[in-house]
């Protein structure tokens, strides 16, 4: 295989990689990593800095039409952005100590955990939370447009919140994942904020907690130019396609197939981590 | 409260998503120069990626990597798109200090500031 079979290779994996990512809500991370080192054979660490490269693309690209329409808010992301961030030095700087294996494992497991979390309904939409006095004086209180105008709400359980963005955090950097669902599972589930806003808001934190990570990686040598170049521009363009297609898409199904997969990687990773193949 | 108002959190969401786009699209624009002239270069070079070596200095500091690109090297050309993909959302963060500040948020901004700090330590000092 040369240089050219491989970039196209791995282009055409990235790019379907992002598409069911975009279609389905779950990320391109999840598979790209598998993808790469299941199939390819790539050094776990290098597929996880060039996975990380394309995290940030897309997250940023995807917030970035999001934060005009009004859904996602700054305050509760930023504050919460202290705990991802501390969060990805710490799986980050784990990552360059463990072992491949090692690291293979908790993806395994993590991939199962979300294949868990992602079948699972999201909560009632209706809420009325009275005002918590933690949340009301960091101002994470907020609104957001709906069918009848704005709609209030009020954000509850801050200290279970930010410890569960410090976990996503530390997932985020020591697998090279958005860490999306968990964000998600912290914001919808334990501080009670609206699944739109959580949806928008975790894309919104992704990128920054990505680049924390991406940081380290970069600097430790783990951001290969070659391999992350069809990665990133694969990952891109797929999700790009797959939220063009989103709005037409009857998605329920394919997020059944890719759970799938999903559950199917993860237990590859984890036999893979456990024998010690990777 | 005599907040600024000609600057609210509507103009900063507005400003941000300008600035996140921009980003994204300028590095994914400089990642594919970078990869037209690695791949008419080195396409038909043998692939090995089983195992990698740490990258040479070239590719893991800011200085390798401009002096690199600026020598037209197609790799170097394609790190300093990954970089600027990187700085993305740190000069989010940057600009959030500002637009806090002008909001004369100051708790906001100081959480900000504290987000950019992180960053730059990952970035620069790890």
């Amino acid at each position: 295989m040369n240089v050219l079979e491989f970039s196209l290779i791995v282009w055409a994996g990235s790019l379907i990689a992002g598409f069911l990512g975009a279609l389905t809500g779950l990320g391109g991370g999840v598979v790209l990593v598998p993808m790469l080192t299941l199939l390819l054979g790539v050094d776990i660490r290098y597929a996880i800095g060039a996975s990380l490269v394309s995290v940030i693309a897309t997250s940023s690209g995807a917030a970035a039409a999001y934060v005009k329409e009004g859904f996602s808010n700054i305050r509760i992301g930023m504050f919460l952005e202290v705990a991802t961030t501390i969060g990805a030095l710490v799986g980050a700087t784990l990552a360059t100590h463990v072992s491949g294996g090692a690291i293979a494992t908790v993806f395994g497991l993590v991939l199962i955990g979300s294949a868990y979390l992602s079948r699972k309904p999201r909560s009632k939409e209706e809420r009325e939370a009275p005002q918590d006095p933690l949340a009301t004086k960091l101002r994470l209180n907020g609104s957001f447009p709906d069918a009848e105008g704005l709609r209030e709400y009020n954000v509850q359980h801050v200290p279970a919140g930010w410890s569960l963005m410090f976990v996503a955090g530390a997932l985020s950097g020591l697998l090279g994942i958005g860490s999306g669902a968990m964000k998600v599972l912290a914001m919808d589930r334990a501080m009670k904020i609206p699944f739109k806003v959580s949806t928008t808001t975790s894309n919104f934190m992704i990128g920054v907690t990505a680049a924390a990570s991406a940081g380290i990686y970069f600097s430790r040598g783990y951001i290969d130019p070659a391999l992350s170049m069809p990665v990133m521009l694969g990952v891109l363009g797929g999700s790009l396609l797959g939220t063009r297609v989103l709005v037409k898409a009857e998605t329920k199904w394919l997020r059944r197939v890719f759970s799938l997969v999903i559950v199917a990687l993860g237990i590859e990773m984890l036999y893979k981590g456990l024998s010690g193949k990777i | 409260m005599s907040t600024d108002r000609s600057w609210n959190d509507r103009k900063m969401d507005i400003f941000i998503g300008d600035l996140l786009r921009a980003g994204v699209l300028s590095s994914a624009l400089v990642v594919l120069v970078g990869a037209i002239i690695y791949l008419v270069g080195n396409g038909r070079s043998p692939a090995d990626y089983r195992l990698f070596h740490s990258e040479p200095s070239d590719f893991r500091t800011v200085r390798g990597v401009l002096r690199d690109a600026i020598a037209l090297r197609g790799r170097g050309i394609i790190q300093l798109g990954l970089l600027l993909l990187i700085a993305t959302p740190v000069a989010r963060v940057a600009f959030s200090i500002f637009g806090f500040a002008r909001e004369r948020d100051h708790l906001y901004a100081i959480v900000a500031a504290i987000v950019l700090l992180i960053l730059v330590y990952a970035l620069v000092f790890s």
